[in-house]
């Protein structure tokens, strides 16, 4: 049978790419290479002659460990593959890297201390901690995602941790980025983010990035960087970042989120990494990017806060696993969790042979325009606008012709002066909210019709044709929509509030909230 | 005829109204074909053009044929961070 051998320890071997031994049980086998081959012995086993916990042994395409060991049995055409896991340091062969490099690093007093919990652990050890000092992360996105993946990250000890944010700290980000306090509103994400890593850990090295991760950019930034770990807010940056991440052969660990759901997976498409699965990326699953509007970001449709402290935290395990070559990361599985229902499920994946970027023959090899290609921007600013047209789709009667086309035209507008001075004047006017039951019960104006969009076909007798009817909702948007459709519907006396209620809020009655 | 549950998933959900939905179906229907008829019942599902397919937790792509008491997942991808 054969032995494969990994690139890093071929000069161990003779420069072999494949040794040929006789041996009835793994053990016999290793034991026939290291008298081929003497070097090898200190590379595959540690003073004890155990197997160093960061050299894996597949027989096929199985662990050994999940089989019997050094003692598992070898036929005639077993082939066997030695699989060195990370040994940090900078530059992109690290994960196949050298083994040795493991060892240059040392713990002083102080981490053994502070780390003790891990290495007492056999499968972690001086070895696992040593890799998290020699390595680093890149967090792209200091947000929700970012808070547990940053903190756990800076916690656990890796070495480097970069952030990615030029976003600044805003009162509404506080019910879920833990990295940000209420001191910090105001303040940019990544020195906030950095300020709170530092007195988690003041052993770990922290770079920010203040700037937002563009084509130009990204390159240069992920290839100083071991893993790369998503948490980012918007779709033109996770297919920039699963690019990048496939172009540079880095192992990208991904998180997303929406309202109670959320998504983990590893892309990791490198056909060389060590272990040797053929991993599926994020556009093998989703080549193309959903229309624009059609899928909320978190400024638009919501999140539950804990959420993210979940799948955040689930990333920063892949991401410590695949640092220190423990597990099984997570590679073509999709793991969803629904946080009503407690639920995970686990996806199979499967590498697209078509995929345009990570496939042998890849259509994309350069960086492109990635908000062109999604027709958004890569941010998720809140925009009502595009709050209105995802919030358009959501609609369960099919049957119903809605023809709500987003528009930018000024039609019959009313400032919030004007409103105010009319309502002042005790005119008796006639104003509809299309605006969620929900969002009613934050902050509303007095004496209005709550109609929420989706329901204004079924709701047509309830508003008058002969009079003036006053549109408005949050930001002006879906007002304007629903304006769109009452024309079609034969209606001409209408005025969008502009700004919406949260105009009003700002500019007439400061005691109402925004949100 | 084959009886095969449709699961939803984030922006699914909103589309459709529910998590689920059962359906019986010809022998032979092909997860694609499902995803027409649920796209024909929910048109703004016509809208989302990446969806991922997964038949009994493993990946699929349309062709893949539906037996009895199959469950086929269609996950729409999702941004949040
Ligand atoms: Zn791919």
């Amino acid at each position: 049978m054969k032995i494969f051998i990994p690139t890093p320890l071929r000069q161990y071997a003779g420069g072999h790419e494949s040794v040929a031994v006789e041996a009835a049980t793994v053990g016999g086998a290793l034991d026939q290479l290291v008298a081929a081959y003497p070097a090898m012995k200190k590379n595959l086993y540690n003073e004890t002659d155990e197997l160093r916990s960061f050299i894996n042994i597949y027989k096929g395409d199985e662990d050994i460990r999940y089989l019997q060991n050094l003692a598992t049995p070898l036929a005639e055409n077993d082939e066997l593959t030695i699989v060195p896991s990370i040994a940090g340091g900078a530059g992109t062969a690290n994960m196949t890297g050298s083994v040795a490099e493991a060892a240059e690093v040392s713990l002083s007093n102080d981490e053994v201390r502070r780390y003790s919990r891990h290495l007492i652990m056999p499968e972690f050890g001086m070895e696992g901690q040593k890799k998290l000092k020699q390595a680093s992360v890149l967090m792209i996105g200091a947000g929700g995602l970012g808070s547990p993946l940053g903190m756990y990250l800076a916690a656990a000890g890796i070495g480097k941790i970069g952030i990615v944010d030029y976003d600044v700290v805003d009162e509404s980000n506080l019910q879920r980025q833990l990295l940000h306090r209420t001191a910090d509103i105001g303040k940019p994400k990544s020195a906030s983010a950095k300020a709170t890593i530092n007195s988690l850990n003041p052993n770990v090295e922290v770079e920010t990035y203040n700037v937002p991760l563009t084509s130009d950019n990204a390159l240069q930034i992920l290839s100083g960087y071991d893993v790369i770990a998503d948490g980012t807010d918007n779709f033109p940056t996770r297919y920039l970042v699963n690019d990048a991440c496939v172009m540079l052969r880095k192992p990208n660990v991904y998180g997303s989120i929406f309202r109670f759901e959320g998504q983990v997976s590893v892309f990791y498409a490198d056909s060389e990494n060590k272990y040797g699965i053929k991993g599926a990326c994020y556009r093998c699953l989703y080549p193309e990017p959903p229309p624009p509007g059609l899928v909320p970001s978190c400024a638009e449709g919501g999140v539950l806060g804990v959420l993210p402290g979940i799948i955040g935290t689930m990333q920063a395990i892949e991401t410590i696993k695949l640092i220190a070559g423990i597990g099984e990361p997570l590679i073509n599985r999709l793991l969803l969790f629904d946080a009503l229902k407690m639920k995970f499920r686990e996806l199979k994946l499967r590498k697209n042979p078509h995929c345009a970027v990570c496939s042998e023959h890849p259509s994309v090899t350069t960086l492109i325009d990635y908000e062109a290609f999604c027709g958004m921007p890569a941010h998720d600013h809140i925009a009502d606008a595009a709050l209105t047209s995802s919030q358009t789709q959501i609609q369960t009667q099919p049957s119903t012709p809605m023809s709500m086309q987003p528009t930018n035209q000024a039609n019959g507008e009313i400032t919030v002066q004007q409103l105010k001075s009319r309502m002042d004047a005790g005119e008796d006017l006639f104003i509809i909210d299309v605006r969620e039951p929900n969002e009613y019960q934050i902050v509303k104006l007095g004496g209005t019709t709550l109609i929420p969009l989706n329901t204004v076909p079924d709701n047509l007798s309830k508003i008058p044709k002969d009079r003036e009817v006053i549109v408005h909702c949050k930001m002006g948007g879906r007002s304007a929509k629903a304006i769109e459709f009452l024309k079609s519907q034969g209606y001409t006396n209408l005025k969008n509030l502009t700004g919406g209620i949260n105009a009003y809020a700002t500019e007439i009655d400061k005691t109402m909230p925004t949100y | 005829m084959v009886k095969v549950t449709v699961k939803f998933f984030a922006v699914g959900r909103d589309i459709t109204g529910s998590d689920e939905l059962m359906l019986e179906l010809p022998e032979g229907t092909t997860a694609g074909e499902v995803l027409i008829q649920v796209k024909q019942r929910y048109p703004a599902f016509e809208k989302v053009a990446a969806l991922l397919v997964a038949v009994n937790l493993d990946y699929a792509d349309t062709a893949t044929v539906l037996y009895d008491g199959d469950e086929l997942a269609v996950i729409p991808p999702v941004s949040g961070g």
